[in-house]
């Protein structure tokens, strides 16, 4: 600042160094906490409005299938027309939404209070709304366990193959080959078929999940971690080239501590996106394969199976159907268009 | 064509051989990994009937030479054995007796789907962010979330028991139409998706412009520049379009009790026809790899920008 009085004075003002209050300091310092890469691809997501309220139904979806088993009135197993050393009360099977059986139509006149059947019972009088409560839960745990199989293995194997190069990658990829043209709906049935028949698993911990869903799961983990570990290959291939990698490598880093501190951190976004887009794909051939028979073993519900199970009194109980239909729709929609969300907020690259 | 193409061709070829073979290996050792054997089971028969119907079906020699008589056959004659269920039928006879039904619904299913498809994605891409194209992508994306057999029962339900106007047997005349229409719906709406998205990386390339500003008239661009380019990728569908019209017939000739090739696979799934499902599965896996085979050397033929490695 020019001292006003002398203009042409070289003398220095001293105001010009008086120290700066808080105030002044406040104002000038524009500092924003520094973003990451993280935080900047929610930021996105969040602004996202499609994928944000797929989001929220997915969360709302999962969480009720969870909580609600636990004090619901009725379990998904448990024929309410069935009472020891008494005959079989048909008049609980079937219900249309909202009616009562015989016992629980005098207890009511006796003024006790029935929670209702809200989607009535199936034909063997247990309550469907359960039924489909835990079904979902069945299918959303299949879809992602299997992911979760597909991603560990893909992971593995395609950092492997990336990493290393040379005939390692030469055979790995070979082998992806083969799988990759291999009809994956056929062999998943075959392999079902017989794997359903073959494994025992009677009086282990795993009897509880049944065999099919096992057969499902290694049927999976054997063909679908072609496209991931692919995809990982890819990726890898082109960040070990990067200056980073060679530095490491230079100050004596392992090719195992290299492929988990560098290179993986550095794909993540492509292995979260490719795993939620899994999800959808897995509940889709669960559904199916309870269309053919070989999916979740009775009395164990899923969707698919619920659905499949309906087309037998579709004419007269279309609702049966149309009720867990609506439930997988919802949430493949929605995981797909997350999906997506998640693509478009963590890859920009990739949106094509 | 140049020897890099004829190397390319001729690694594809093997590679399919060599699926197709890998296929057929899995299948017979693994449906032989089965405990007890086709025979056992429903009824007990005496220890002189099992040994005469194994020494019948040759499942009394050792596993290796049952394995080789069973490629043998194959390769050369087609001959999957005979069926265990349907007594007196072979499972070669079987099948192409299916696959008269099934091809038909098969290829009317994907014609439609291809032509619908490509159309409505040239159409979404063109009218971008208008009503027409959210319209076209919410339907669409609808379709892609729906297992087909729920589908298959939402058709069945709405235009045969609601309101009566097709038939809901896949046997009687007309009843091939909504299998069709069912079948069809999943390919149409990714195709659909596919020519979208491709048609519009299209149209902003620097080609489309140029050819917009030396004064090509806007069907030309359409039609000659932006259509044949988008087209590429859609090309690569066609082979997983086939294995999903196979999947896709199972449950869809199921639903509608169409005499086709799937349902023989299904009820053979539930009778534990084991000859039967070894023979299917090879013979529809083998359809795919084929299929798959063509698409992509097709795909390779039309581009010539794509490198051959």
């Amino acid at each position: 600042m020019l001292n006003k009085n002398k203009p042409f004075s070289l003398h220095l003002d001293p105001e010009m160094f008086r120290p700066a209050t808080a105030e002044e300091k406040e104002y000038i310092s524009k500092m924003r906490p520094s973003s990451t890469f993280f935080k900047d691809g929610v930021k996105r997501l969040l602004k996202n409005k499609v994928a944000t309220f797929s989001l929220i139904v997915i969360i709302v979806i999962t969480l009720a299938s969870i909580i609600l088993p636990y004090f619901w009135p009725y379990s998904y197993d448990e024929m309410l027309g069935v009472r020891p050393r008494r005959p079989v009360d048909a008049s609980y099977n079937d219900l249309a939404p909202f009616t009562y059986g015989k016992t629980e139509l005098k207890k009511i006149e006796a003024g006790e209070k029935i929670f209702p059947h809200i989607f009535g019972t199936d034909a063997h009088g247990r309550d469907y709304f359960i039924r489909v409560v835990y079904g979902t839960r069945i299918s959303l745990a299949v879809g992602f366990f299997a992911s979760i199989i597909v991603l560990i293995i893909g992971m593995t194997i395609g950092s492997i193959a990336g990493y290393l190069g040379g005939k390692v990658d030469l055979v790995i990829m070979r082998i992806v080959d083969i799988i990759y043209s291999l009809p994956d709906m056929l062999v998943i049935i075959l392999l079902s078929v017989v794997l359903g028949r073959v494994l025992n698993v009677e009086g282990t911990i795993l009897e509880k999940i049944g065999s099919n869903i096992i057969s499902m799961f290694i049927v999976f983990g054997l063909l679908y971690w072609v496209s991931m570990a692919r995809m990982i290959r890819g990726q890898i291939l082109s960040l070990r080239e990067q200056e980073y990698v060679l530095s490491a490598q230079a100050t004596g880093a392992g090719g195992k501590w290299i492929i988990r501190k560098h290179l993986l951190p550095n794909c993540i976004s492509v292995v979260i996106i490719s795993t939620a887009l899994q999800i959808p794909n897995a509940i889709f051939t669960e559904s199916f394969l309870s269309f053919l028979g070989l999916g979740v073993n009775a009395p164990m519900p899923s969707l698919g199976s619920l659905a499949s199970d309906a087309l037998n009194g579709i004419h007269s109980y279309t609702y049966r159907l149309v009720i867990p239909a609506v439930v997988i729709c919802l949430i493949v929609l929605s995981l797909n268009l997350f999906g997506d969300g998640l693509r478009d907020a963590f890859d920009p690259k990739l949106n094509a | 064509m140049s020897s890099k193409m004829l190397f390319y061709i001729l690694k594809r070829v093997l590679l399919a051989i060599l699926t197709i073979w890998i296929v057929i290996t899995v299948t017979f050792f693994v449906m032989h990994s089965v405990p007890g054997g086709p025979f056992v089971g429903e009824k007990a028969i005496s220890k002189e009937a099992q040994a005469a119907l194994e020494a019948k079906y040759g499942l009394d020699k050792p596993l290796w030479e049952q394995y080789t008589t069973y490629l043998e056959d194959i390769v050369t004659r087609f001959d999957f054995g005979p069926s265990l269920k349907q007594r007196g039928r072979m499972v070669i006879d079987i099948i192409m007796d299916g696959m008269k039904t099934s091809a038909k619904l098969g290829i009317i299913a994907a014609c439609y789907a291809a032509v619908l498809g490509i159309t409505l994605g040239a159409v979404a891409a063109l009218r971008r962010n208008t009503l027409l194209d959210k319209t076209i992508m919410v339907i669409t994306t609808a379709f892609v979330s729906m297992p087909s057999f729920i589908m298959g029962s939402f058709l069945l339900i709405i235009f045969s028991t609601k309101l009566g106007w097709l038939p809901a047997n896949g046997a009687s005349q007309g009843g091939l139409i909504l299998p069709i229409i069912t079948l069809g719906l999943y390919p149409m709406a990714y195709i659909t998706r596919l020519t979208r998205s491709s048609m519009l990386d299209v149209l902003g390339q620097d080609y489309i412009r140029t050819a917009r500003a030396k004064g090509v008239s806007g069907g030309k661009i359409i039609f000659g520049h932006a259509l044949k380019n988008s087209l590429i990728p859609v090309i690569t569908y066609f082979g997983p379009m086939l294995a999903f019209i196979v999947t896709g017939s199972m449950v869809v000739e199921q639903i509608f009790a169409v005499p086709g090739i799937g349902r023989q696979f299904v009820s053979s799934i539930t009778n534990r026809d084991y000859t039967m499902i070894m023979g299917t599965t090879i013979f529809l896996a083998s359809l795919i790899v084929i299929m798959n085979l063509v698409s992509d050397l097709l795909y390779k033929a039309v581009d010539p920008r794509i490198e051959f490695d």
